[in-house]
């Protein structure tokens, strides 16, 4: 069953001249209680794609231009804004990479997990408090009664994500959309807040879209994986196949480029050369100018997704020659 | 700390754990201010006469034992009417500030959040309104309407509300861009509830601030119209109106017109010290 089918998304930012596409042609379908991550280096259009799953889309010469997001026989592309509303914070939820901004500064943690819940379903402010305290605890925040009067600035960037997490929580929606929500803390933080989101997968259902540019992130806690660059899908499937047995070059090279124990001490391979501007995408395949294995083919015509194996598909053409190729 | 906390007053108490120790000035100043709220509502009971009660044995008698700041041309004791005149010169001070506050915060919120055409209309109707001269329009409006303190009123909040506005449309068009923004949006909130609950207050303190400064420039535009006769009508105790009636008798009776006059300075004052206060402790530039 598929929970969130998203078929050829395309969002395009004016430009003085003409409208670029941050995010063009990205698919992918999500079941309850699946996490997916997306990933891709900084500019490949991740974050731009899990706004426009809400259509909050960062700027108004923003606008999307095609595709369909399928969620509960409605086409969230095609609604209202006024039944948009009635979807976020209820249905899709989303917390975002820097909590201590994304926290109003004037109201309590409990006002802020309170909210949603008066906002949506009309409950009374006492009952909303007492679920926002039992959410808190759900978030793993001690002692949770004695802190719903304290304002985001009196807690840590981590306590801040599971403040952001309970409050996007609140409605019990069937869909988080997570922007980064561990970019901006430390590690040990990060690993407690991932268990966190993978804990209430397992309790409640809980579909995650996790967007990340880490794939160390993905391989611990992404069930299918989606890789983009420069807004296209370069490789997408299971996190295991696509992880041990990438088949395409992109994917390949982010993974050449985590550091390992055996190289230590040697310099860290990197993919050459820097993401093209999206006023200046090449023609043809948009990473040919930095692969390896580029053909002509690659220089001329746009490369469409392949299925590689069952529930695998790369947008290489010489997917084939990348798995055999050793690094 | 405890148990301090549970008898403070809740509000006040979050207040305070959000913004923090405020400097000295403001109790300064909002001891100075609470000195002429308690002069106005307790004026029957400080003031040892009638103000409107006509002496004609005592007139321009100078400060004595009987009358400290001396009697007027028609024997009134100045003390009791500077006394009394505080109600008026107060309440023309907030509720002079009042008005436009309301209406200057709403359209400027409105302007900032919508932006667009929305905020060009109220922009254009800025301009037009601060084209001319605060003062001259003011006077302008009330002539039009006819003397008096409601007149006063209505063309004060015609006229002030634009520099509220402003402020709060400055403010707002920061927030808009700010994440938590996002992050409501995100959780479904409506326009509304994202603007005035969320944005407001954080866009409401430099308009808050300058209301307190704005009090001083309007009691002095009160008593100024009232001197001129625009605002409040004799026999009423005015300050502006003291001054007024006194200065036909300067050279021989000082005190009708000069201890008004203080009174009008102090009063400005007051409320300068607590705004440059608030000022300081809410960490706003002028």
């Amino acid at each position: 069953m598929t929970l969130l089918d998203v078929a050829g998304l395309r969002t395009e930012f004016a430009t003085p001249t003409r409208a670029v596409a941050a995010v063009d042609g990205l698919s992918f379908q999500l079941r309850p209680g699946e996490i997916l991550g997306l990933v891709g280096e900084s500019g490949s259009g991740k974050t731009v794609a899990c706004r426009s799953l809400l259509r909050l889309l960062p700027s108004r010469r923003a606008r999307i231009a095609a595709g369909t997001v399928m969620f509960e026989n409605r086409d969230l592309m095609r609604l209202s804004e006024a039944e948009m509303r009635v979807v976020r914070g209820r249905d899709i939820a989303m917390i975002f990479q820097n909590p201590a901004s994304h926290l109003d500064p004037v109201f309590t943690v409990g006002d802020l997990i309170a909210e949603p819940l008066i906002w949506h379903f009309g409950e009374s402010r006492r009952a909303a408090r007492k679920r926002a305290v039992e959410l808190l605890r759900q978030v793993g925040i001690p002692d949770p009664a004695g802190q719903i009067e304290r304002y985001p600035h009196q807690f840590s960037g981590g306590m801040k994500q599971r403040v952001m997490i309970a409050a996007a929580l609140a409605c019990e929606p069937k869909i988080l959309l997570a922007d980064e929500p561990t970019t901006a803390l430390d590690v040990t933080v990060q690993a407690q807040i991932l268990r966190l989101l993978l804990d209430l997968r397992d309790r409640t259902g809980l579909a995650i879209v996790l967007v990340t540019h880490d794939i160390g992130v993905v391989a611990e806690t992404c069930d299918s994986v989606v890789v983009l660059y420069s807004g296209r899908v370069m490789e997408c499937g299971g996190t295991q196949d696509v992880l041990t047995r990438p088949r395409h070059p992109y994917t390949r090279g982010l993974l050449d480029s985590l550091p390992t124990t055996a190289a230590r001490g040697a310099e860290l391979p990197s993919i050459s050369g820097y993401p093209p501007p999206l006023d200046r995408l090449p023609q043809g395949c948009r990473f040919h100018p930095r692969c390896r294995f580029a053909i002509d083919r690659c220089r001329r015509e746009p490369i469409e997704l392949e299925t590689v194996d069952d529930g695998h598909a790369s947008a290489c053409v010489r997917w084939r020659e990348v798995m055999e190729v050793g690094p | 700390m405890a148990v301090s906390e549970l008898h403070t007053p809740r509000r006040l108490a979050k207040l305070h754990e959000r913004l923090g120790e405020p400097p000295r000035l403001v109790y300064i100043g909002a001891a100075a201010v609470a000195f002429w709220f308690v002069v106005a509502v307790f004026a029957p009971f400080i003031a040892p006469y009638d103000p409107i009660a006509q002496d004609l044995r005592t007139t321009l008698s100078p400060p004595s034992w009987a009358h400290p700041l001396g009697t007027d041309n028609f024997g009134r004791d100045v003390l009791s009417r500077i006394i009394f005149g505080t109600r008026l010169d107060l309440e023309m001070g907030i509720l002079g500030v009042l008005f436009p506050f309301l209406i200057g915060i709403t359209l400027g919120a409105f302007a900032g959040y919508f932006g667009g055409i929305v905020d060009t209309l109220l922009m254009r109707l800025l301009d037009v309104t601060i084209a001319f001269p605060y003062f001259v329009l003011v006077i302008a409006i009330i002539a039009i309407l006819g003397p008096g303190v409601s007149s006063f009123y209505i063309s004060v909040a015609l006229v002030g509300w634009v520099s509220y506005a402003r402020l709060v449309r400055a403010e707002m068009l920061v927030l808009r861009e700010q994440d938590y923004v996002m992050a409501c949006r995100a959780l479904g909130f409506g326009h509304l509830r994202t603007m005035l609950r969320h944005m407001l207050p954080n866009a409401i303190i430099p308009a808050v601030v300058f209301s307190m400064t704005d009090v001083v420039i309007v009691i002095l535009l009160g008593s100024s119209l009232s001197y001129l006769g625009l605002g409040a009508q004799p026999p009423t105790p005015e300050w502006g109106v003291m001054v007024a009636d006194g200065q036909n008798f300067i050279t021989r009776a000082w005190w009708i017109t000069f201890f008004p006059g203080v009174a009008i300075v102090l009063a400005a004052l007051s409320f300068s010290l607590f705004a440059d206060g608030l000022a300081e402790w809410l960490g706003v530039q002028e």
